[in-house]
């Protein structure tokens, strides 16, 4: 139910503030999803998606960070 | 999928796993909130990745699970009744009412539809003017804003004959309930990353300092909820109670304002009974009062007691409300894998995607009671097969 996961905007079809949606792909498959609360996301952005709205953009520079984390683990112990 | 398969990595998961094993020096009780996170904890074993004193329990957030048996009931009422269409998320077909559930209510002839979101049924409302159209809407902050847009298009657009059944829940009021219990045993929690994704994580730290847990805000990925549970152990070995936020590729602190607007908009706080647990304070939502003549419950007259400390008793011997605030495990339900089985639910966990019960039963990759047992049986039974074959 609080399942969301991502996926990436390809177009805006609507750009009408409270009715925007557009088409988002998650793998194989595409979805018309509600892009009414994430204004500031746009096409090529990843967004999670849950119930048919875009609820959050992702942020790639946060996305990275457990990676260079770990990455940095033996060097530079992160505590 | 970008987002996803990079945080099921084996050995990345490895890596992580080492590094809590590294900080861990004594037993600690941590409480996964969401239903989501739990489902992703049995699927991908990740309990196995633990030091065996890490014990993970498992909280309330599935609203499938803790949707009282009144609102099933209302909805069984409602479903039944010829001119209406209503519209669910498919796991509620199956959630057991005080007599029958949703689906046997479609097979006598109900017309029950199962959407993905309520823009859906929105759309169905206005397809068809001569029916009512209702949607079941349950959920957590996660769906609330989804829910609220569907009232709020239906008012501005004037699509009268679309009504919600509300079943809206709270998830801080929870945690604090919890918080304050007296038999609890938790002693910090991973928040539910796709609630604080809309709510943000500004209310968690007075939570936090008053009764000194550490709240993790985490993701749904394997890695995700590792790191979770590692800052959290790290917290809880340095006596440090404070909020992190291990998700912060999506949740912001202030969460998602426009989504937050929406929710104030159509709904407002009410008490809430959750399913298995019994009444909360200031734990649920209800449609404000410009919204009424889209609330289902009015528009059908049916009495509204979930906000009421009246609600329906379970009395089948379902054990979802201890298990949902970490006070015992699916296998500790004489139930389980017997009499309640997901093809006949006793008590909702056992059906939702979510449930605690549905997932120890698909997966039961735990070291527990019953996958041991699960062995064991098949063993003794193997056994017993081959002396019969001697
Ligand atoms: S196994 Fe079934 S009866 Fe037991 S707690 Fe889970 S849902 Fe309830």
């Amino acid at each position: 139910m609080c399942l969301a996961i991502p996926g990436k905007i390809e177009h805006i079809l609507n750009a009408v503030p409270m009715e925007r949606t557009g088409t988002v792909s998650f793998g194989d498959i595409r979805k018309e999803i509600n892009l009414a609360f994430v204004p500031e996301a746009d096409v090529g952005d990843y967004v999670i998606v849950h119930a048919g709205f875009a609820i959050s953009k992702i942020n790639p520079t946060e996305a990275r960070k457990i990676f260079q984390l770990l990455a940095n683990d033996e060097t530079d112990p992160p505590c | 999928m970008k987002y996803m398969h990079e945080y099921r990595q084996a050995d990345t998961i490895k890596q992580l796993a080492d590094k809590i094993a590294d900080v861990t020096s004594q037993p600690w009780t941590i409480m996964e909130v969401c239903g989501g996170q739990t489902n992703a904890i049995v699927k991908f074993g990740l309990q196995q990745f633990l030091p065996s004193h890490i014990e993970l329990v498992h909280g309330p957030g599935c609203p499938v699970c803790v949707t009282p048996v009144d609102i099933i009931d209302n909805a069984i009422d409602i479903a039944a009744r010829p001119n209406v269409i209503f519209c669910s998320f498919g796991d509620m077909l199956r959630v057991p009412g005080s007599a029958k559930d949703l689906q046997s209510v479609k097979a006598e002839g109900g017309d029950i539809r199962i959407v993905y979101s309520p823009m859906d049924a929105l759309k169905l409302a206005q397809k068809h003017p001569d029916k009512e159209v209702v949607f079941l809407a349950i959920g957590f902050e996660t769906t609330a804003p989804a829910n609220a847009m569907a009232a709020y298009q239906a008012r501005a657009k004037g699509i009268n004959n679309f009504s919600l059944l509300t079943s809206q829940f709270l998830v801080p009021p929870a945690i604090e309930a919890m918080c304050q219990s007296p038999q609890s045993r938790i002693q910090g929690f991973l928040a539910a990353g796709h609630v604080c994704t809309i709510m943000g994580y500004e209310s968690y730290p007075q939570l936090a300092e008053k009764y000194g847990v550490p709240i993790v805000v985490t993701g749904f990925e394997p890695l995700d909820i590792l790191q979770g549970i590692f800052l959290c152990v790290q917290q809880l070995e340095q006596g440090r109670s404070e909020v992190e936020n291990q998700y912060s590729r999506v949740v912001s602190q202030q969460g998602n304002v426009p989504a937050q607007q929406m929710i104030t908009e159509v709904f407002e706080c009410q008490s809430q009974s959750w399913r298995g647990i019994g009444h909360i304070p200031h734990s649920g939502l209800r449609l404000r009062e410009t919204f009424r003549p889209f609330d289902a419950g009015q528009k059908f007259g049916l009495p509204d007691r979930i906000s009421s400390a009246n609600s329906t008793d379970d009395t089948t011997g379902c054990i979802s409300g201890e298990i949902m605030q970490g006070l015992k495990k699916p296998c500790d339900c004489i139930h389980f894998a017997k009499q309640c089985r997901p093809e006949s639910p006793i008590g909702a966990p056992m059906v939702s995607s979510e449930g605690a019960c549905a997932a120890y039963y698909r997966y039961a990759t735990f070291n527990e009671s019953v996958a041991f047992n699960k062995r064991a049986t098949a063993q003794t039974s193997e056994k017993t097969a081959k002396r019969r074959d001697q």
